[in-house]
């Protein structure tokens, strides 16, 4: 009901980039611009400009924060910079990394997703079962339905959370799997 | 292109002995650790053998390659069937590269029938791949750099949070509802006190001499009061002139003023 009078249509340029500011902050998961523009009752071109703008700004004080852009969203995280620092103050170490296998499995899959397991066996030459059982554990893969071809094998994609993890604003953003053939091709 | 073949080969995969020093398996149980699968083990060896991944030494390369299958068994590592199939492939190729070429087809160009072709075509495939593995340790690594804001305390992570006094209010009264039959059922069971189930107990000793105290405890309604009626007994046993007799074993038992 209070919708329309809540909003401000007449919010100027600066105080839009403050809100945008604010609701980065707040939110859990990168925010992003669309949802923003709906909370906003703005343009989404609007939003997108104040990220910009927002982003500018702390380069330009060179804040101990960023705005990144993760996931489709937005997100304000500390520099890399300060990671001692900060590990310091929490009291945390660098998380357990994945294995050798199951990276390899990983790059498989967010190259050739959807892919079945037979597939990924295909490429690695070796059986990836115990890898994907760790990716699924780990969130950063998810089951994406069934190949409907023999056995109906179940096919497999990245998940959020690996854009999240993986610091990525979307799969686009991978590098293209034939750049690395230059690397292949030079193991002479 | 290919060099002529050694034909100084043979592979037993029930005669596996340890035929690798001590020295040198340790050097190389390390590595074995590293191998993602026989591709990556199959690019080691050939980068180990500074070969042309385009022409790869067959010979030398499965030699190499059976060599660490042998030494992964010596040292109790379960060779994957994986890492079989591929010596398999291996040996295929070696064979297939041993028959003399067809002189039509070397006329006509001689990488057409290179047995090697698919393999070569496997390990680029895969060696992409491992790069890629490789561009995804950095970017996580980096990512590991990089820390958000902790969680906040929101409506929709602490949903109480949301409730005013008169949320409460009425959530108290259906609760109070909820155990109205309860609380009365409370106020019943106050029926006797240990106090009252002595008095009671010595009162009917002196009325009647002895008392059953299967009758005695027969009479009870709940398990609160069996058990406030057996109390009273041992106590009446303690305090009083009182004795218990149990004329048989497992037969009931009297408790009679002496």
């Amino acid at each position: 009901m209070s919708e329309a009078t809540a909003s401000q249509p007449a919010r100027g340029t600066s105080d839009l980039v403050a809100v945008v500011e604010a609701l980065i902050f707040v939110a859990d998961e990168p925010i992003t611009a669309k949802l923003m523009a709906e909370v906003l009752d703005e343009d989404r071109q609007a939003i997108e400009a104040a990220v910009d703008q927002l982003k500018l700004e702390y380069e330009n004080r060179e804040s101990g924060l960023q705005i990144r852009e993760i996931a489709g969203g937005w997100q304000i995280a500390t520099r890399t910079e300060f990671h001692e620092e900060v590990r310091k103050f929490l009291k945390t170490r660098p998380s357990a990394k994945l294995s050798l296998a199951s990276l390899e499995t990983l790059a498989v899959i967010a190259y050739k997703q959807p892919v079945t397991v037979p597939e990924i066996l295909e490429i690695r030459g070796v059986q990836s079962a115990s890898a994907i059982k760790t990716l699924l554990d780990k969130r950063l893969i998810v089951a994406k339905g069934r190949k409907e071809t023999v056995g109906r094998p179940m096919q497999y994609g990245t998940s959020k959370d690996f854009l999240i993890q993986f610091g990525l604003k979307d799969l686009s953003e991978l590098p293209s799997i034939e750049d690395f053939e230059d690397l292949a091709g030079g193991l002479s | 292109m290919s060099q002529p073949e050694p034909e100084t080969y043979s592979f037993d995969f029930h005669k596996e002995t340890a035929e690798i020093t001590v020295k040198s398996s340790d050097e190389l149980s390390i590595k074995i650790g590293e191998f993602a699968g026989p591709l990556d083990l199959l690019l080691y060896l050939i980068r180990q053998e500074q070969a042309n991944i385009f022409d790869i030494p067959i010979a030398r390369i499965t030699d190499e390659y059976l060599r660490f299958i042998r030494l992964m068994k010596s040292l109790d590592i379960a060779v994957a069937a994986d890492f079989l199939v591929m010596a398999s492939t291996l040996i295929e190729i070696k064979s297939k590269m041993l028959l003399p070429r067809d002189p039509n087809v070397d006329a006509l160009g001689e990488e057409m029938d290179d047995p090697r072709q698919e393999l070569v075509d496997r390990l680029l495939e895969y060696e992409k791949y491992k790069s890629a593995a490789q561009m995804l340790y950095e970017k996580t690594t980096v990512e590991q750099a990089v820390f958000v804001r902790g969680k906040i305390e929101s409506d929709e992570s602490n949903a109480e949070i949301d409730a005013s006094v008169f949320d409460l209010l009425t959530v108290f009264q259906k609760i109070v509802a909820r155990h109205a039959d309860e609380v009365k059922l409370e106020i019943h069971r106050e029926e006797i006190s240990l106090a009252d189930m002595i008095k009671d107990l010595k009162r009917r000793i002196f009325e009647s001499e002895e008392l059953s105290l299967l009758t005695f405890f027969e009479e009870m309604h709940s398990k609160r009061e069996l058990v406030t009626a057996f109390i009273a007994v041992l106590e009446i046993v303690r305090t009083e002139a009182v004795k218990l007799i149990q004329k048989k074993t497992f037969g009931d038992v009297i408790l009679r003023r002496i």
